[in-house]
């Protein structure tokens, strides 16, 4: 237990420390001017926005995949189980300049979007990419396991008093996916707003517009403008705790609905 | 005969008709499709586009390596150093009965949620030169920031919770029974750990270690904060990987994460051996 204590003091509770401390030694007034400035807001809006988005994307698409990788058996279908948990394996500045690559106007996917007046690559849609790209599996590893234990009863009851498939779909079994997928979009969430890796290479980093707030604060970095640094980071880790808690909270409910810890 | 229709409604009410399974499918292939495997075989095509001449060069020449030593000692020294205090943070929390269990969980998971750039950021606030320790570390002409050491803290920071967090899950679902009735028979702390709680959890502890193993290796953000990117001093792959593509060698660049691609899948193999042991080792118990 000692070690435990010793351990997460040295490693993780001090050093996070220092973000308050270093923070608070410059005032409130000055605190708060620095995280409400023009650029400290259009990142916060570009980081959130885009997380939003790539999380609500991998909702609507997760549980598409999951429930094809769980209902149906198809050619493929062992394998496409075992790659959905690459993104988490490679590392984010790979995936950051692959993406580049394929989206860019000299890829092939870029050429192919253009003429369609779509460009990814550069722009707040590139940043949304490489957040569905790195946050990918959360939600189909969430669902999964509750689809897997759904009870066939239930739906067939359904059927037999004479609900249609789509009704069975809606009333029967997505409420009981509904924590789940809950869950899956708020970690898809707060790991998308903290990636940097792999949004540098893609996003452009031009302030105001497709900056987001990781970079900005490495940005102050650069520039030895610690307090800066530490003020958006201040900002950033509420958001995260926050999150933090209410995923905790999420997991504890789905475990009582369902069984299941995601 | 009259039932017959009412079966053909029910398989029709827990089936999901033959268009509705296409689409599914259909949806999945594209999105995998163009989100995942796409980008992924784009970082072989462009690792190859020059010949394979350029792609071994890329990978062999000193800086290369040096970048590829660098990764490997910092895995070197923070996995064991990790797993050790997974084992300690598991055992603490399962074993014994602690106040605030979930506190410290959440605690421990703390690094999750956390930005890898505020993660190197913490340990410049600390060690940098305007830091805490700043002074007294120039004065005792000790580098953190901008050196190995900094390189070690930050990837120990963001793989802190991988093993903790897969033992405590694994050691709360075996339960303690096994340990009770070794002590019970007269063993000793330590030989009930070699022979009874190793053994027991050296599936969970394996799952855990090849998980913080991959994140030490590929971690990007918080490295690039400490790092100062010093070529062939505090570069470590993912960062040569980086500093090749700013400089537009793309092909040596690509080659580089094409490695780090391999790892990635080797990875993800072992993982799911591991997995379905961990799991074997679980059922077993509950059977």
């Amino acid at each position: 237990m000692g070690i435990t204590l010793l351990f997460l003091s040295l490693v993780v509770l001090i050093p996070l420390s220092t973000v308050v401390l270093k923070t608070s030694s410059i005032g409130w007034d000055k605190f708060w001017h620095t995280v409400t400035t023009e650029r400290a807001l259009a990142s916060y809006w570009v980081t959130f926005g885009a997380s939003f988005v790539a999380a609500l994307l991998n909702v609507g698409f997760g549980l598409v995949v999951a429930w094809a990788l769980v209902r149906y058996r198809f050619p493929g279908r062992g394998l496409l189980d075992a790659i959905v948990d690459l993104p988490f394996a490679v590392p984010t500045a790979v995936s950051g300049i692959a993406l580049t690559a394929l989206y860019s106007s000299k890829g092939w996917a870029g050429k192919l979007l253009e003429p369609l007046g779509v460009k990814v690559a550069f722009t707040p849609l590139g940043i949304t990419l490489a957040l569905t790209f790195v946050t990918l599996p959360f939600v189909i590893r969430t669902l999964q396991p509750v689809l897997e234990e759904l009870d066939p009863d239930a739906e067939e009851s359904a059927a037999l008093l004479g609900a249609g498939r789509m009704t069975t779909f809606l009333r029967v079994i997505l409420p009981n996916l509904v924590p789940a997928l809950l869950t899956g979009f708020a970690l898809s969430f707060a790991r998308a707003i903290g990636e940097y890796g792999s949004v540098v290479f893609i996003s452009g980093n031009m302030p105001m517009k497709t900056e987001i707030a990781p970079l900005l604060i490495m940005t102050k970095l650069e520039q030895f403008d610690y307090p800066g640094a530490t003020s958006i980071a201040l900002v950033m880790l509420v958001v995260s705790f926050a999150l933090l808690l209410a995923v905790n909270r999420l997991q504890a409910w789905t475990r009582t609905r369902t069984g299941y810890a995601a | 005969m009259s039932t017959q229709p009412a079966r053909g409604a029910i398989r029709n009410a827990t089936k999901d008709p033959a268009w509705v399974r296409a689409l599914i499918i259909g949806v999945t292939l594209a999105f995998l499709g163009f989100v995942l495997l796409l980008p992924l075989a784009t970082i072989l095509q462009e690792a190859f586009k020059k010949g394979a001449q350029v792609y071994f060069a890329a990978l062999v020449e000193p800086e290369a390596r040096h970048a590829l030593w660098l990764t490997l000692k910092t895995a070197l020294i923070v996995v064991p150093v990790n797993t050790l205090f997974g084992l300690a943070a598991a055992w603490a929390l399962t074993r014994f009965p602690v106040r605030g269990k979930n506190v410290l969980i959440t605690l421990i998971d703390l690094p999750f949620a956390v930005s890898p750039v505020i993660a190197g950021m913490i340990f410049v606030l600390l060690f940098g030169l305007q830091g805490w320790f700043g002074h007294w570390l120039r004065d005792h002409d000790l580098k953190i920031i901008f050196a190995t050491p900094g390189i070690v803290l930050a990837t120990l920071f963001v793989t802190f919770p991988f093993v903790a967090r897969e033992l405590i899950a694994f050691m709360q679902a075996q339960g303690k029974d096994d340990e009770e009735a070794a002590l019970t028979l007269g063993a000793s702390g330590w030989q009930m750990f070699w022979r009874v709680t190793l053994p027991n959890i050296k599936w969970g502890l394996l799952y855990g270690v090849i998980l913080c193993n991959a994140r030490a290796m590929g971690e990007f953000g918080a490295v690039s904060v400490v790092s100062g990117h010093i070529r062939g001093t505090t570069n470590t792959l993912p960062l040569h990987v980086e500093i090749l593509y700013n400089e537009y060698q793309f092909a040596a660049s690509f080659a580089v994460a094409s490695l780090l691609l391999m790892l990635a899948l080797v990875t993800l193999v072992a993982k799911r051996l591991v997995e379905r042991r961990a799991g074997e080792t679980l059922r077993g118990r509950a059977g």
